[in-house]
């Protein structure tokens, strides 16, 4: 299909091939190696959306990631992203875009009112107008702002693509593959140098891909694809196109993201869609080249003006003429030869030179062309609503702050150039203190604090000449430091075009008392007339008018403006840009979408999930799982229509009046060795362990060193000096850093080794009164009566050849053992107890059964021992030994910690024997008190009393040691409920311990 | 993210590491008299330098040791690391 403003040959494209795409609804045909701005400019197109704040048309004004308006909202297969930039998106088959910010269309814009009200819309317009009434901000204003500053649509629908990351490492990243990036590659890699070069366009080679020089006897894309292709046949070198290093974090970490399948056309199943790239760098070379800048005249902001070199971008990489009637508008000599690349495909120009004259090579050239060159000429403003029609241009004045005459100029494009910004972006994140140099106004890198180099026209080196020479040079120098192979190479001789030094001059007058918009920030929709503002309201720092102005801000990061907008800064107080300063640069460089940052932790990846040993039984029997930090444990049983509610209690009950079966593989257990063992674990817990005899478990508790109950368990003496520790599920690897903590740091001199034993031991805990009925079938030859497993006694026994370790400890509160075995022989074990048990009415029960048995009998869990409180508030003060220091004692003397009415646990019962207790909720003394009702404490565990068959909960209050029969009140705000409650003892059965003795 | 050389098993990133805070407190001896002041200034006082700090790092994702890091925390530089039982 015919292509307007095509080129019949030229550029990198494969014009064998033609692609279709849709652009509002209207399908255009473009080629492969085509972007989506170059398709588009092929067919004429240059209004590709609406600006942000004033609504006005905005076309494509530059060819790579520095592009502020070509922002899209992108579709293919099904899938739609937002504010994809049309320069960064390669033309593949069934892409359909539509444009943003716009209704109805982005012709017709209702939106494009607000240019007519733009007065009312200053900087700060956010701070000053929509400050009252409050309650508008919610209703009002903040819906308008967002429709009306609207970016594209956010998907619904889960993300279909793979995301994936990958660590390296290497000697030396190469970051950018221009002519100084490549040549410094080339130079450390032959040199023995493990690199990496990076370049984030589709293509290598930067520069070198449009100008017109020649490196030893080639053209300089001759020169990029042999260099590239010897790059990569090395070993010890990684060629990636399409990679954006996008941030340069610590210890040389930089981050990069490479795109990998959204070129492709038949991509294979299972690509990733990007791939994230975390680097470890012994050295960085930072060759990222540098941006033009523009310059800033009246309505400077139409489709159809863009900047000079990347109008020649997309005539020389692309075949696209984004203009054939063009104006070259510059203060500087390299615009020339967008003029000459212009006149060479038949196209004349007109160029306006903001210097007097200018004596460079190029220009010579340009003249002897016969191209038409105004010296001493700006342009004072522009016309055409949807695209750039004509200039108003006028030759400048002795003061350069107004014009001698008028003139208007027909045009269909204005090619713009206000010299080169170095992207020092990198260099800067990585700690880099930037310098001015006065002589080119640019930042440059100056004094490094992480190993990078930065080199070629990003560190200020214009020339071929001598990008090419630093970069042979530094690639060597630096990759010699690492590897001393001292193999170094020769520079080749280059050719280029003479440029020479350009106007100090970007803001052009606005013609006589005008008040037109000239824009320095196309993304953020800031004029000259903001800036001016926020200077003339005070704003003095750069960070303040910057955040006043919006300025820079978003993904732009004023890649384009900056500059600009600290000359004009500068001008306006009067001094020179380095005292201004500049603002900082944050990554990410260009925007990463949050799919490639999150990579593969998404879903069931999202974290690692544990699982007991027994948990395919588990699942075999209809459990009903719940999560439990990492680990999944059953949390109830299911039989056919049961609620949870009733299968816990069915669960619970059996374990009163028969006998039940738990697994607690995901308690933590924590093996304990060393003569010092005992000596440690006393100082651990609060209470006695020296004297634990062998064969015995007991209950400690632990706190940390502020005084607060740390955590709680058995720990039993398998020999003299070998101990078993165990931990709640949640506090395991807290308790074994703890120890670690203590054994290595604090007291070393202690012989002791921990280690945890979590996952190599299968826990079950059979309870109930039927439980030693049951171990005795289980184990027949041993003795498991009361005599020979006392209560907290401890034994191993033999199971077949299956070694057991039983301990015989309750959390039920029942008659019970906890049986451990060797992880692979957990199912074995668990099948085992449930044949043997089956005429004793064993049932399963899970963490929902667990907890109404464990609140029931006043055990303190989680949920009270939740960092915030000490061993009175649970009643665990009785464990707290009179007669040795341990770990947080010192802590406990502390006046607030022996307050009389101090929180304490309590066992709360609604007095209606009926209405349950929502956990987390206040008690009070008066429901009806007005606001702030005085908060005596909070329901912590609420249950349904399978003993009593009415709900009963666990509370920590204020004085609860003297509360015992008061009425209060429990409230919960969130489900809006009042219920009159009773204050009885934390222990609601079998306060006396008979059963778990028995 | 920082790049951390263990003393036990050589360099590795941070994510495998878990922060310790200052290393030069001293826990007070067991079964000592503590005055109020001490104790205080051992659970819960420390300083905030910026420039170089001795702090302790637990290797947590790999051989679970404790040791010090010599670190500056303006420049996020690591002088030194070394075991607990080595001084910078």
């Amino acid at each position: 299909m015919h292509q307007e403003f095509r080129t019949s040959s030229g550029g990198f494209i494969d014009r064998s091939k033609e692609i279709s795409f849709i652009f509002n609804g209207k399908k255009y045909y473009g080629h492969r190696g085509d972007t989506l701005a170059s398709a588009l400019l092929a067919n004429g197109i240059h209004l590709i959306g609406r600006s942000f704040k004033y609504h006005r048309p905005r076309g494509i004004f530059a060819a790579g990631v520095e592009d502020a308006n070509g922002k899209v909202q992108l579709y293919k297969d099904n899938i739609t992203e937002p504010n994809v930039n049309v320069t960064e998106v390669e033309l593949v088959e069934g892409l359909r875009i539509e444009s943003q910010n716009c209704w109805p269309s982005v012709g017709f814009d209702i939106g494009g009112i607000n240019n007519f009200f733009s007065r009312f819309f200053p900087a700060g317009f956010y701070y000053k107008t929509f400050m009252w009434p409050k309650s508008f901000w919610y209703y009002v204003y903040e819906p308008f702002i967002r429709k009306a500053a609207g970016m594209g649509k956010a998907p619904l629908d889960p993300d279909p693509d793979r995301y994936e990351h990958q660590y390296e490492h290497c000697d030396i990243l190469v970051v950018g593959s221009g002519p100084s990036g490549i040549a410094s590659a080339l130079s450390a890699a032959k040199n023995g140098a493990r690199v990496i070069l990076a370049e984030d366009k589709s293509r290598f080679g930067g520069s070198l891909l449009t100008d017109n020089v020649t490196i030893g006897n080639k053209n300089g894309d001759e020169w990029v694809e042999d260099s590239i292709a010897e790059l990569e046949s090395m070993p010890n070198v990684t060629v990636r196109k399409r990679s954006q290093v996008f941030g340069y974090y610590d210890h040389n970490m930089l981050v990069m993201f490479e795109r990998c399948k959204d070129h492709l056309k038949n991509p294979a199943p299972y690509t990733p869609r990007q791939r994230l790239w975390y680097i470890r760098a012994k050295h960085v070379i930072i060759s990222t080249g540098s941006i033009e800048r523009p310059l800033i005249f009246a309505n400077n902001d139409r489709p159809g003006i863009m900047l000079a070199n990347s109008a020649r971008e997309y005539l020389k990489v692309y075949g696209v003429l984004p203009g054939k009637n063009p104006i070259v508008f510059t203060n500087n000599d390299t615009a020339y030869e967008t003029a000459i690349e212009f006149k060479a495909k038949g196209i004349n120009t007109t160029i306006l030179d903001t210097r007097k004259s200018s004596n460079a090579g190029v220009v010579q050239e340009a003249k002897n062309l016969g191209i038409e060159i105004k010296f001493n000429h700006g342009i004072a403003n522009t016309s055409g609503y949807k695209k750039v029609n004509s200039a108003t241009i006028g030759e400048l004045n002795n003061t350069k702050d107004g014009y001698k005459n008028l003139q208007t100029l027909p045009c269909d494009s204005i090619f713009v150039s206000g010299n080169w910004t170095p992207t020092v972006h990198l260099a800067s994140q990585s700690g880099n203190k930037l310098k001015y140099e006065v002589e080119t106004d640019t930042f440059l890198p100056h004094q490094s604090r992480q190993k990078e180099t930065v080199i070629g026209s990003a560190n200020g080196s214009f020339t071929l000449k001598e990008s090419l020479a630093d970069g042979f040079k530094k690639g060597f120098q630096i990759s010699d430091e690492i590897t001393k192979n001292s193999k170094e190479l020769s520079v080749p001789i280059s050719d280029e075009k003479d440029f020479r030094l350009h106007d100090k001059f970007w803001c052009m007058p606005l013609p006589n008392n005008k008040n037109y918009k000239r824009f320095v920030d196309f993304q953020n929709d800031v004029a000259v007339s903001d800036i001016q503002l926020a200077v003339r309201e005070g704003f003095r720092s750069i960070e303040h008018v910057k955040r006043y102005t919006t300025l820079g801000m978003a993904t732009d990061q004023g890649k384009t403006s900056n500059l600009n907008g600290l000359q004009l800064v500068s001008d306006l107080e009067k001094k020179i840009v380095p005292e201004v300063g500049h603002t900082t640069f944050r990554p990410p460089y260009t925007s990463v979408t949050i799919g490639t940052l999150i990579g593969r932790e998404v879903g069931k990846n999202y974290q690692a999930t544990r699982k007991s040993p027994m948990h395919e039984w588990h699942e075999k029997n209809n459990a009903v799982f719940v999560d439990a930090g990492l680990w999944l444990r059953p949390r109830y049983y299911n039989r056919g229509e049961e609620t949870l509610d009733e299968a816990s209690k069915r669960e619970a009950l059996n374990v009163r009046q028969n006998v039940g079966i738990c697994d607690v593989s995901s308690l933590g257990k924590i093996d304990i060795k060393g003569k010092n063992s005992a000596e440690f674990l006393n100082r651990v817990y609060t209470n006695a362990f020296l004297k634990l005899p062998i064969g015995k478990a007991r209950y400690g508790v632990m706190l940390r060193e502020d005084g607060m109950v740390f955590d709680d368990g058995t720990t039993t003496r398998i020999s003299e000096n070998h101990f078993h520790m165990t931990t709640t599920t949640a506090q395991a690897t807290n308790v074994l850093s703890h120890l670690e903590y203590y054994l290595q740091v604090v007291w070393p001199e202690l012989d002791v080794n921990v280690v945890s034993t979590t996952e190599q031991w299968a826990g079950m805990a059979i309870a109930g009164p039927n439980s030693r009925a049951l171990l005795k079938k289980l184990f027949p030859h041993d003795d498991v009566s009361n005599e020979g497993l006392p209560f907290m006694g401890f034994k191993e026994f033999k199971f077949k050849n299956i070694t057991a370790r039983v301990f015989r400890i309750s959390f039920s509160g029942e008659l019970a053992f906890e049986v451990n075995v060797m992880s692979d022989y957990g199912e074995e074990m668990w099948n085992e107890i449930m044949v043997l048990g089956e005429d004793l009415g064993i049932q399963p029960y899970g963490t929902e059964a667990l907890s109404t048995l464990r609140i029931e009998m006043g055990h303190v869990a989680g949920s009270e021992i939740d960092g915030r409180t000490i061993a009175y508030d649970l009643s665990l003060e009785g464990m707290l030994s009179q007669k040795k220091d341990f770990i947080g004692k010192r802590s406990l003397t502390r006046k607030a910690f022996a307050e009389k009415d101090r929180e304490k646990i309590v066992g709360v019962v609604p007095l209606d024997k009926k209405t349950s207790i929502p956990e987390g909720s206040y008690l009070v003394e008066n429901a009806k008190a007005s606001f702030p009702n005085p908060k005596l404490g909070h329901v912590s565990a609420s249950c349904w009393s399978v003993e009593y068959d009415n709900p009963f909960s666990l509370a920590i209050i204020k004085d609860g040691k003297n509360r015992k029969g008061e009425k209060l009140f429990a409230v919960s705000p969130l489900k809006n409920i009042v219920i009159p409650v009773v204050i009885i003892s934390q222990h609601y059965v079998d306060p006396e311990g008979k059963r778990v003795r028995s | 993210m920082l790049e951390i050389k263990c003393p036990y098993c050589g360099n590795r990133s941070q994510n495998e590491f878990a922060y310790g805070g200052d290393a030069t407190v001293k826990r007070p001896e067991l079964n000592s008299m503590i005055s109020d002041q001490e104790w205080d200034e051992f659970v819960y006082y420390r300083k905030n330098p910026r420039g170089n700090h001795l702090e302790l790092w637990h290797h947590v994702s790999g051989c679970r040791q404790w040791f010090k890091v010599f670190r500056n925390t303006a420049t996020h530089e690591i002088i030194q690391t070394m075991e607990m039982k080595e001084n910078p």
